[in-house]
């Protein structure tokens, strides 16, 4: 089974040479962490920087330099700064090659949820909604089950909607699978978990064809 | 050259009335016009419809409005930092219209270039596009969103002169820019106040145009939301 940072270092292993990248808050933030030094790639914050690095030294945070979390950051070598309406016409107009984020539910037919849970938790969308709706390229990054034990892996989401038919792959703390038109397509297991766990886990169609490998370190 | 400036912020927001409907700037704590808002506190501006990506904290930023209960409405993306906020939303004393944050900018960015609305695939199949046009562009589905109608908008800038013509800084550039131009009045406050001729027109973003009013800011706090620091090796 995967931590956070597990989680995190396999989908690093997504991030293609010569790619944008929009992280979401959480476990996508720790994926920048892992993306090998030989991987030329540029991190997208949707409140206007692209070309985001690490967080600063001690004394040297800027309030003008956060990230879309409202973390202070640096910005590397060759970054930009741009407006609200410039970040989203990159995102909207696909210029942006790969978005990863984290979900409360992901539907077998591609659907996500992970803004609101009604009467409970109302911090709104941001900028998750046209994130996934323009996203050619989806991974979402989040554990297999809830606190409860519950899978976050459904038929249908039961919680309102972020996006229709958007997610592509996901990795979990067990498993990276693919949404495809049959349902959740078992691609990878996590190192020491068997295909019948991932199954119990999955409550949305699992497909798994042939032997499923064990995760590459 | 048409001059913009004006003296203090009372002057700046000449004009204000309760029910208006103000954009403000700033994504987070990030670039908000804190001079504006303080007036707006200190001035008890009641019942107003506020458009700003974030709500403050609850103790800066728009949060200074909500203490006093001064916003009617509140048209954000993300409001997960205040307290005040939840407790007014969730006992319905507040009004609160989620949208998503690139559709927000796009609704300033609108109205700012004269378009009455727009397509976006954003939020389409979700509760946001409820009520709302849906059409097929080329075997996809977008959602029509109308631009915003404001009175007043509240922009921060880094540096601006007498024109108008403002250059803004990092991160702090956010939605402020998008807010020019995009109400009946635009209100620039800016951190260094200085004479037309000074600024390189190449490195100006926002022309004076779209600004009705400049005035030098003071005592900016600029506070930090989450302070994040690495250790040298």
């Amino acid at each position: 089974m995967l931590d956070k940072n597990g989680i995190a270092r396999r989908i690093a292993k997504e991030v293609k040479n010569g790619y944008y990248v929009n992280l979401g808050i959480g476990i996508p933030t720790l994926v920048a962490n892992f993306v090998r030094d030989d991987i030329d790639v540029e991190f997208q914050s949707e409140n206007g920087i692209l070309g985001m690095g690490p967080f600063p030294f001690e004394g040297e945070e800027d309030a003008d330099l956060i990230n879309a979390g409202k973390q202070t950051i640096t910005a590397l070598p060759g970054a930009s700064f741009f407006d609200s309406a410039t970040s989203f016409a990159m995102i909207r107009g696909r210029h942006v090659d790969l978005t990863i984020l984290g979900a409360m539910e992901v539907a077998e037919n591609g659907d996500i949820a992970n803004w609101k849970i009604p009467g409970k938790m109302v911090k709104g969308m941001g900028g998750a909604m046209d994130l996934v709706a323009s996203a050619e390229n989806i991974i979402v990054a989040m554990m297999h089950t809830n606190r409860a034990g519950e899978s976050k892996l459904l038929k249908r989401c039961s919680l309102p909607l972020t996006g229709v038919g958007c997610v592509t792959k996901i990795v979990t703390n067990l498993a990276v699978l693919e949404v495809t038109s049959n349902g959740f397509l078992l691609k990878e297991r996590a190192p020491g978990v068997t295909v019948e766990e991932i199954r119990n886990a999955t409550e949305g169609v699992l497909v798994v064809e042939g032997e499923v490998p064990e995760m590459e370190d | 050259m048409i001059r913009k400036t004006v003296d203090n912020v009372q002057e700046a927001l000449e004009g204000v009335k309760d029910g208006m409907t103000f954009m403000l700037g700033g994504f987070g704590l990030c670039g908000i016009p804190e001079n504006a808002i303080s007036e707006l506190v200190r001035l008890v501006i009641k019942d107003i419809t506020c458009i700003s990506n974030n709500a403050g904290v609850d103790d800066f930023g728009l949060g200074l409005l909500l203490q006093k209960h001064q916003i009617k409405k509140m048209i954000a993306s993300y409001v997960g930092e205040n307290k005040e906020f939840e407790r007014q939303m969730l006992t319905g004393e507040m009004e609160v219209e989620l949208t998503p944050q690139g559709t927000l900018a796009q609704k300033c960015q609108a109205a700012q270039g004269g378009f009455p609305a727009f397509y976006t695939p954003a939020g389409y199949g979700t509760e946001v596009a409820e009520g709302k046009e849906t059409r097929e562009f080329n075997g996809k589905m977008y959602v029509l969103e109308e631009a915003f109608k404001a009175d007043f908008s509240f922009v921060k800038a880094w540096k601006g002169d007498e024109a108008g013509n403002l250059i803004f800084k990092g991160t702090a550039r956010n939605f402020n820019p998008c807010m020019c131009g995009s109400a009946k009045i635009t209100v620039a406050e800016v951190e260094e106040l200085v004479p037309a001729g000074e600024l390189d027109p190449n490195e100006i973003h926002i022309p004076g145009i779209f600004v009705q009013r400049i005035f030098q800011g003071k005592d900016y706090e600029k506070r930090i939301e989450q302070k994040t620091v690495r250790k040298h090796n």
